[in-house]
């Protein structure tokens, strides 16, 4: 179980992206965080695993304080956190198999890393969790020659085989055309179901969010304005999250997540620009 | 690839390999270990004897010792005012005869202009000129005409097509083909196109490139002394010979000065041209 | 309206064609002024050709018994280019992290990198080979420290751009699964930068093929060496075996690299 209380996060720019969030994700529950560009949806779910260091509040996991843990107890918990990105993330150059059994970096020596020795029944797993996100016989390819699909397929066999107790998933379908979204989302809840994790997902098409998710979050502004089942969200809702947005033309809002959509990739890029390492 | 075949014995292999770009894992160790063989066994072939390693740390103390403060008293200065004086004038005569050796050159070797016997001839003229060093070029031309900036000036005029007919050839393989074609249907004789058809559309490019070969010469000028082809590199040999160390350290910070301001300059012409 | 639109395009086009032609002058007078500064007697141009044609004939034929002779010379003259670049290599990978923008560590070392690596990059081969031949004495040791010094201003640029250029969207789902800062290395930022890493590594090794043909001439091994002592002896015709031997190697290694960098993309 997670459970965020009162988080804040402030840019050192200035940027007050989070500003006072408290949510909890249950069970194996998929919650999803809607929201318009900017809201601060990337910042939540990358402030779980710390990727970005959130400013104050607490973020607990299984009973487990993540905000204040050491450099090498974040690394520990960071292998029971599977994350899946909006443009993938993964090592282009590296072949699929590479790709799925980098997810047991965390657990592996790196000199084993180096060498690429990875354990017998990691290599077994793998090669299940390839043909269950179907992309089986593909190992030997590089990820370089593979359909945005099968990149997030990928992405979604490397996440799983951490073994994690949450999954974060940051916009999985905004680079992919809609019939593979759907794909995708299909497929992406079914294994979390299957291997009964929770999951947090942030996702542009309120459609997608309405089909497949159990609970849906609403931030606006860096604040939570709505919490409750898809069959809550009503036009009521939907005009309090999308605050800018016209509340009349049920297509104007659509329109607006589409542009958002396209914005939002070099938005991301933009800000893990900021990442050192 | 895999130990075990999933249909048959329902589960999945338990091991991978990468796939490599040589014929299998063994191959690829056996490259890399002959590399690293090869690599050490060069290296012991360079290591220094004690003695002279011993020497060595004596050379380079009383080496760093003698070079600082660098020379820069109002003689030194003269001197290396002199020898500079002499490899740029040197990097801009021989700028302007290799440019225009060069430009046949380039249109002998640009593919759509000419017949291809032709076109091998200037490929392999351009081949030449960019394998020797200029270094060897002065060697030789010091023995043909004897010490000072000719030989200097011959070697640098010597170089210039490796590049700069090379590039240029590039450019006239790029030209809009119309231009010259509607020159041809005017009637127009080879020279005439090459005048009128080709020369407007190439020359701001060429002109970026002599500022640009130009540039590579004031370096290449700075050097060719070391082998008795004039300008300041003999001035340079000469100090070293002497085990004026100091001056030798005025020199190059003279030569790093100078060869940055031609970059800098070439830099800011070549944007005012294009 | 046509006859006035037709006479401010003349003007305009007349004071550019003038400042043309100034800078045409310019240049010329430049260079004629070059020429007097450097002094030379017009008999020498004059018989400059000749002279290269007399040298040329009294070259050939090129003596081919000699080409055995020069093997070992030859070879070490590609040796010094492949320890040159393995040393510049491993000289520049320090200098290229704190010479990139998103990996160095802070605004001090950043400049250092910047200043290392144009420094190393304004001094020739043949200078780096005069210093290095006093310390180390003649010999390919002062070569192979000639052509490594002479080349880490050059690889250190290049791959700094190449880690700047890396996705670091990479490198943070690697942070993201718990990978190590190792981990990081080998897995989100390596794969990424071995292309431009190869393609530096031959590219340099091409050019470092040719510089290491002339560091003899100071003492510092390979051909050079040769060359040198055949030119002193007036041996002709092994000068021009060694010419040969040399734009053989040079073309030689050219298609290697070539080949090489095609190989890793
Ligand atoms: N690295 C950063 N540095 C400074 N400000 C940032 C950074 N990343 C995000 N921000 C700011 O924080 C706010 C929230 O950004 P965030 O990326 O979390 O929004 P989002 O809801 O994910 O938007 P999108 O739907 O476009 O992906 C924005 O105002 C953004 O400008
Ligand atoms: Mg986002």
């Amino acid at each position: 179980m997670l459970t965020i209380t009162d988080l804040e996060k402030v840019y050192p720019t200035g940027d007050k992206a989070l500003q006072g969030v408290s949510m909890e994700v249950d069970g194996n529950e998929v919650v999803s965080i809607i929201g318009p560009s900017g809201a601060g949806k990337s910042t939540l779910i990358k402030c779980v695993n710390r990727l970005t260091e959130p400013t104050s509040g607490s973020i607990v996991l299984d009973g487990e304080e993540l905000t204040t843990l050491s450099k090498k107890e974040l690394r520990k918990t960071r292998r029971d956190m599977g994350m899946i990105f909006q443009e993938f993330n993964l090592i282009e150059r590296l072949t699929v198999m590479e790709n799925v059994l980098s997810g047991r970096l965390g657990y592996m020596s790196s000199w084993n890393a180096f060498r690429r020795n990875f354990d017998d029944e990691d290599v077994q797993n793998a090669y299940e969790i390839l043909d269950r996100v179907g992309v089986g016989g593909m190992e030997n390819k590089r990820v370089d020659e593979l359909s945005g699909g099968q990149r997030q397929r990928v992405g979604i066999a490397r996440a799983i085989l951490q073994r994690p107790k949450i999954l974060l998933v940051d916009e999985p379908t905004s680079a992919l055309d809609p019939e593979t979204s759907f794909e995708v989302m299909e497929m992406l809840t079914e294994i979390a179901r299957e291997e009964d994790i929770p999951v947090l997902i942030n996702i542009h098409e309120v459609e997608l969010a309405l089909d497949y998710t159990d609970r849906i979050v609403g931030l606006t502004d860096g604040q939570v304005v709505f919490n409750g089942t898809p069959a809550e969200l009503d036009e009521s809702a939907r005009d309090t999250i999308y605050r800018s947005g016209k509340s009349r033309a049920e297509t104007g809002t659509e329109d607006q997540s589409q542009s958002q959509s396209q914005s939002s990739s070099s938005e991301i890029t933009d800000a893990s620009k900021e990442k050192s390492f | 690839m895999g130990s075990a075949d999933p249909e048959r014995t329902g589960g999945y292999p338990s091991s991978w390999e990468r796939p490599t770009v040589f014929y299998s894992k063994n191959v690829k160790y056996l490259v890399y270990g002959a590399i690293g063989l090869f690599v050490l066994w060069s290296a012991w072939e360079l290591r220094p004897s004690p003695a002279r390693l011993i020497g060595g740390a004596d050379a380079a103390a009383s080496l760093l010792t003698t070079m600082f403060p660098p020379d820069f008293t109002p003689e030194a200065r003269g001197r290396i005012w002199d020898g500079m004086i002499e490899s740029i004038a040197m990097s801009i005569v021989a700028t302007a005869i290799g440019v225009l050796i060069s430009i046949p050159i380039a249109v002998m070797a640009a593919e759509n202009l000419v017949p291809r016997p032709v076109y091998y001839v200037g490929r392999s003229l351009v081949s030449i000129s960019r394998s020797l060093h200029e270094l060897v070029l002065a060697i030789v031309a010091v023995v043909a005409v004897g010490l000072g900036p000719l030989a200097g000036v011959i070697a640098l005029v010597i170089a210039t097509p490796g590049f700069f007919a090379k590039l240029m050839a590039e450019e006239l393989e790029d030209i809009d083909e119309g231009q010259a074609d509607a020159i041809r249907a005017l009637g127009g004789s080879p020279v005439q196109v090459l005048l009128y058809g080709v020369a407007p559309q190439v020359i701001p490019r060429m002109i970026g490139l002599i500022i640009y070969r130009w540039d590579i010469n004031i370096r290449a000028s700075t050097i060719v002394g070391i082998v008795g082809a004039g300008g300041i590199g003999v001035t340079l040999l000469n100090s070293f010979d002497r085990y004026e160390y100091d001056f030798s350290l005025a020199i190059i910070l003279a030569i790093i000065a100078v060869v940055m301001f031609g970059e800098i300059l070439s830099a800011v012409a070549r944007r005012r041209v294009q | 309206m046509s006859y006035e639109g037709s006479t401010t395009w003349r003007k305009h086009d007349g004071r550019a064609r003038a400042l043309r032609y100034l800078a045409i002058v310019v240049a010329i007078a430049i260079t004629a002024l070059s020429w007097r500064a450097l002094d030379i007697q017009y008999t020498f141009v004059v018989d400059a050709p000749r002279n290269l044609g007399d040298l040329l004939l009294r070259m050939y034929p090129p003596n081919l018994a000699y080409g055995a002779e020069i093997l070992p010379p030859l070879v070490e003259t590609i040796n010094i280019a492949i320890l040159g670049t393995g040393l510049a290599i491993l000289i520049s990978l320090p200098i290229a992290y704190i010479g990139a923008e998103n990996t160095t560590p802070n605004a001090v070392t950043y400049a250092l990198g910047k200043f290392l690596i144009v420094g190393t990059r304004s001094v020739n081969v043949i200078i780096w080979a005069l210093f290095f031949v006093v310390i180390f004495g003649t010999g390919a040791l002062s070569g192979v420290l000639a052509v490594a010094f002479r080349s880490i201003g050059f690889v250190s640029k290049l791959i700094a751009e190449g880690i700047e250029e890396i996705d670091a969207g990479q490198v943070e789902a690697i942070r993201a699964m718990g990978g190590s800062p190792l981990d990081v290395v080998v897995y989100g930022i390596v794969p990424q930068i071995k292309p431009a890493f190869v393609g530096v590594a031959t590219y340099r090794w091409d050019i470092n093929v040719r510089e290491a043909t002339v560091i003899g001439f100071v003492g510092a091994g390979g051909i050079g060496v040769y060359l040198d002592t055949a030119i002193n002896f007036f041996q002709w015709s092994n000068v021009l075996t060694i010419l040969i031997a040399i734009l053989g190697i040079v073309i030689i290694s050219e298609v290697v690299s070539a080949y090489l960098r095609k190989k890793v993309s």
